[in-house]
């Protein structure tokens, strides 16, 4: 005992280098997060007194019509947006990193650039491309032939801009992490691959997905995890108004109670929640990523 | 196998046109009147209105100002946590002492808490502390982060412990090791680690938006979303004050770019 107090003392300025962080994370994450599962049990406004009110939060989120619309809403947009980008990046990054494609690092750096965006330009940026009349998508549509929509009538029109917004945005980010992947699958595999007369097609699915799967598991445990964090796009799209129809996410409705109404115990709990959700789709991915390692 | 050459390079340019597209039609509308762009059909070439635009951006809001604000914030944030994180980081890597196992993995497993989880009574604390509509409450906080100590830790694990050794015999001590020995080797992880630092301070929006009160404190995404709330008709001044909230960045991006996506790609295998 005596000799592990002399081993913390002789280390003491090394527990003065680290102790930045952990005082941080004491003040601005260990604090906040007993305070939150105080705070979803009591109704405040942040000036009066607090009142302890149970479960009645959860159970008023739960009959709250406005809730479940926005988690359908979150899970809508994050389907439509990140499936579909996910597969795109995986096919960029295949491409780019082919043998016979020149000028890799501008590639590269084109599809990246999207990312260097902040959200709240890419929002002013698309929302002007999309108009419910005249914009330049729906001039584009008919030129092909196709018709007008009114972007911003319906939930899935609105969900589909927002979901395009993401989609440009993370593209190249996703091909990346799926570039960094492919550099080190061994060059012999697709050699072999090669002499034996495969396709591209299955030297893709035989080789390159299977390879992959960690850096596939990893990106879509994060655009889940961005996925239901979405708050920037549907506020900014709607300026100072109500969010457009299908656009309201759970951050912003937690956004909304918190920082509007004053509903601090309220929005607290729905943080809670949140967090569940976000836990369990995470062990959800986890669990179907490696079901298939045979 | 030339045809095969040709179909890839023609399928990447068509996903560059889609990713590079909307800069062009930012320039074209920055650079047109509002009625140009809503006509039918749009115009699809620069105009010569940008200075027009460019003045009704400077009489609506104070965007120098907010450019100051968010380049002051970016350098102080970024400068606090490249020391923090990389003393922290140095001090995993190269030192055992009691319990810097179990502190390791403490400060892994922070990294994954959704940041948005904890909003609320991190805003309660900071209205307690009075730092409500001060910039210490946009850089304390993430003064020191998990994911910057991970990064600095794993490329500090490949110096060379005789070159400590060495260092420690001439006389350093522990911060000397960290100061003179460490932090010159660590160079290109600190360069990455400040440059996501720095866009990552230049297009956060919600946080800022919960503890920023004073409009002359924005930063340049918050004064962004007021310019376009407040100005909804006229679209081509809200473009031009994106444009020019978004130029500096992407400048800066195209000139530390390879590094950059280098080290994205680095921390992707290691994550």
């Amino acid at each position: 005992m005596g000799g592990l107090l002399k081993e913390i003392y002789k280390s003491r300025t090394l527990y003065l280098f680290i102790s930045p962080f952990y005082i941080l994370f004491l003040i601005f994450s260990v604090f906040p997060i007993f305070f939150s599962i105080y705070l979803s049990v009591h109704k405040w406004d942040g000036i009066g007194e607090m009142t302890s009110v149970g479960f009645k939060n959860f159970s008023y989120m739960f009959n709250d019509p406005v809730f479940w619309q926005a988690l359908v809403n979150n899970i809508a947009i994050w389907l439509l947006a990140n499936g579909p980008m996910l597969v795109c990046a995986l096919i960029v990054a295949f491409i780019i990193n082919l043998s016979i494609v020149k000028f890799k690092a501008f590639f590269r750096i084109a599809y990246f650039l999207p990312n260097i965006t902040a959200m709240v330009a890419v929002v002013i940026i698309f929302q002007s491309m999309f108009g419910n009349e005249y914009g330049l998508v729906n001039y584009f549509m008919e030129m092909v032939g196709l018709n007008k929509i009114a972007w911003f009538n319906s939930s899935t029109g609105v969900r589909v801009v927002i979901a395009v917004m993401i989609a440009w945005r993370y593209l190249g980010y996703n091909a990346v992490m799926y570039l960094s992947g492919l550099q080190r699958i061994p060059k012999d595999l697709y050699e072999a691959a090669d002499l034996d007369g495969a396709t591209m097609f299955q030297t893709f699915t035989k080789i390159t997905i299977p390879m992959l799967r960690p850096i596939i598991l990893f990106t879509v445990m994060m655009s889940t995890i961005g996925g239901f964090q979405i708050f920037t796009e549907p506020q900014v799209l709607a300026g100072n108004q109500a969010p457009y129809p299908g656009s309201e996410t759970i951050v912003l409705y937690m956004f909304r109670e918190g920082f509007i109404y004053q509903n601090y115990g309220y929005a607290a709990a729905v943080s809670w929640v949140l967090f569940v959700i976000i836990g369990l789709i995470s062990i959800l991915n986890w669990k179907f990523f490696n079901k298939s390692d045979d | 196998m030339t045809a095969k050459k040709i179909f890839v390079h023609t399928f990447l340019l068509i996903g560059v046109i889609f990713s590079i597209f909307p800069f062009y039609w930012l320039i074209v509308m920055s650079t047109n009147e509002t009625s140009a762009i809503f006509a039918f059909p749009p115009k699809l070439t620069f105009g010569n209105y940008f200075m027009t635009n460019y003045n009704h951006v400077m009489d609506n809001i104070n965007f120098y100002r907010a450019l100051f604000n968010t380049v002051l914030i970016a350098v102080v944030s970024t400068t606090l946590q490249l020391f923090f994180n990389s003393l922290t980081g140095f001090t995993f890597s190269k030192f055992k002492f009691p319990g810097s196992k179990v502190l390791f993995y403490l400060m892994m497993a922070t990294m994954m808490i959704p940041a948005q989880m904890l909003l609320v009574p991190q805003f309660i604390i900071i209205k307690e502390l009075g730092w409500l509509g001060s910039y210490k409450a946009l850089i304390i906080p993430g003064m020191a982060t998990a994911f910057g100590i991970f990064w600095i830790r794993q490329y500090a694990l490949a110096i060379h412990d005789d070159l400590l050794e060495a260092a420690r015999i001439d006389g350093c001590n522990k911060f000397g090791l960290y100061w003179r020995v460490a932090l010159p080797i660590l160079r290109p992880a600190l360069a990455f680690l400040a440059i996501t630092t720095f866009m990552g301070v230049w297009e956060d929006y919600l946080w800022p938006l919960i503890v920023l009160t004073d409009t002359s404190k924005f930063t340049l995404t918050l004064t962004l979303q007021q310019l376009k709330s407040v100005h909804t008709g006229d679209y081509s001044m809200v473009m031009t004050g994106t444009l020019l909230a978004t130029v500096p960045l992407i400048v800066f991006f195209l000139l530390v770019s390879r590094q950059f996506i280098a080290g994205i790609m680095e921390g992707a295998v290691k994550s």
